[in-house]
């Protein structure tokens, strides 16, 4: 029977302030000096990071209801389109939704963005009017302290793992992944790698429904999984799954974000994006759990997939390991190409320093979930059916 | 030793003459090609430095190219970064060619090393932020 540690003592440790948190990065030359057990004994949690840019991020808004009320039927907030199908003054913006004035340069993120840094943002809706709420349509300005409720609801945030972007056509192609030269020339990577959350849970002992986590700058949650959360992809020896596996849904609220831990993006001739940093502390129960967040770099493999070829299943030139991709260089079909990241590792080296500071001064507890995430699950592809085929 | 850093742009029926070995035959500079766009029926771009003992043989090396039909200007834009605002992503690094903007490989900032800059523009649209731009 090794060392257990409980949700309970660690919390108890962070509010005495005898908590010892160290960052997944940190970890990893502690085991190598000290040993597996001798670190379970000695830290209690280990504190995980990624900022990088999450397209499948909104936001839930409630206005408050104006006199006379409206029960808002289409919505815009600096001409960004936001959904309102909802109760009246309910909506959600999406961050990749497009302004209809400004089109790529300007999007939900934007406005998500000039929310939490407090700028007041255009609103204007229609209606069809009813009994109860008379109004047709509305222009105003909202803030962030003077809206009702605001919180960033992500169906889809904190991959784990990631394919590596790469473009065999002969022109230059612009990517999710980042503006792609052609023949090869260039390759991108996204994730922080040996300090990314759940590359150092990898089967979600300790990141489930209810974990508590920083987001944006401030505590949020996990909600649920993340759409296309596909944990039953092949994995190391270690357990690391190879490409995009598990994903979070995210909560938080919008009020108390800082603009310096998510950012709107755009990415060219693509669309816009959102730039969001989210921190995860992971506690050590146990040395099953020293082991899986000594993960490092090299233990990590992502495939290497081309975005030349615009459609479903891509073809794919092997895997590179996250030690090669921070080289600068990696190696396909014996021709050197230089990578280049997109998720920033200096901020999420920020977030996990700055959750780190927050276990240290009692002012973050570690969650234990209240329902683990499915770890079996592939994602389904959307065929084109017809209705027959259902008889 | 006179440097001067110029931007050649020429018609598509310049480009398969060989400017750059007149430029060193007869005016005897010594050319550092920093940047180069050349198709074939298609009007060419090169950013080259050139180098002499005298100012004289550049001046001349430049009527040259003038008189050939070359447009040439100086390199005087610039690429204007706010490091301010930055978030360090990296992207911009996946298309600089000529490596002036790189991760710092311990702290995985971006920096910006102005001298190794051809003003490409590449970075520009690049940058997720929208934080790169040229100034002239």
């Amino acid at each position: 029977m090794g060392f257990r540690r409980t949700y309970e003592e660690i919390n108890e440790k962070i509010k005495t302030g005898r908590v010892v948190v160290v960052t997944a990065e940190e970890i990893i030359p502690m085991v190598e000096e000290k040993g597996v057990e001798a670190v379970a004994r000695e830290v209690d949690v280990v504190t995980t990071a990624t900022f990088g840019p999450m397209c499948s991020t909104g936001a839930f808004l409630n206005f408050g209801h104006s006199d006379p009320p409206i029960k808002m039927t289409r919505v815009w907030l600096n001409d960004v389109p936001a959904y309102t199908g909802v109760a009246a003054v309910d909506a959600y913006i999406g961050a990749t939704e497009l302004s209809e004035s400004a089109g790529f340069e300007y999007g939900g993120a934007h406005v998500i963005e000039d929310l939490i840094s407090g700028k007041p943002v255009k609103l204007k809706a229609t209606a069809y009017g009813t009994d109860c709420y008379p109004r047709r349509e509305i222009e105003t300005y909202i803030t962030r302290d003077t809206i009702n409720q605001a919180y960033l609801f992500n169906p889809r945030n904190a991959y784990q793992n990631y394919s590596v972007a790469v473009n065999s056509s002969d022109r230059i192609i612009y990517t999710y992944m980042g503006t792609l030269l052609p023949k090869l020339g260039n390759a991108t990577y996204c994730s922080a790698g040996q300090l990314s959350p759940l590359l150092n849970d990898p089967y979600y002992r300790t990141i489930g429904i209810g974990t508590r986590i920083f987001l944006g700058g401030t505590q949020g949650y996990v909600a649920w999984e993340g759409t296309q959360h596909s944990p039953s992809v092949s994995r190391t020896e270690k357990g690391i799954p190879i490409g995009g596996a598990g994903t979070l849904a995210l909560i938080g609220d919008l009020k108390q974000m800082d603009r310096r831990f998510i950012r709107a993006a755009v990415f060219h001739k693509y669309g816009v994006s959102m730039y969001v940093g989210v921190g995860i502390p992971i506690p050590i129960l146990d040395e099953e759990m020293v082991q899986f967040v000594s993960v490092k770099d090299e233990d990590i493999h992502a495939p290497i997939v081309d975005y030349g070829v615009g459609r479903r299943s891509k073809p794919t030139y092997g895997t590179a390991n996250y030690k090669e991709l921070r080289s600068g260089k990696i190696t396909i079909n014996g021709k050197v190409v230089p990578t280049a990241p997109l998720s920033s590792l200096a901020k999420a080296r920020e977030i996990a320093e700055t959750l780190k500071t927050w276990i240290r001064e009692g002012k973050f507890f570690v969650q234990r979930p209240v329902q683990s995430l499915p770890a079996e699950q592939l994602t389904k592809p959307l065929e084109i059916r017809q209705m027959n085929e259902f008889k | 030793m006179a440097k001067r850093r110029i931007v050649l742009t020429f018609p598509p029926s310049m480009v398969e003459k060989p400017l750059t070995y007149r430029l060193v035959k007869d005016f005897d500079l010594a050319i550092n090609i920093l940047y180069a766009r050349i198709v074939p029926r298609e009007s060419g771009r090169l950013v080259i430095e050139l180098s002499n003992s005298s100012e004289e043989n550049i001046n001349a090396g430049i009527r040259f190219l003038e008189e050939q039909g070359v447009s040439v200007e100086p390199l005087s834009k610039e690429i204007r970064w706010d490091e301010k605002e930055c978030i360090n992503c990296g992207a911009c690094t996946a298309v600089c060619h000529s490596d002036a903007l790189y991760m710092n490989p311990e702290t995985w900032k971006l920096e910006f090393d102005k001298d190794k800059c051809i003003v490409c523009e590449m970075c520009v649209p690049a940058c997720p932020l929208r934080i790169i731009s040229v100034t002239f």
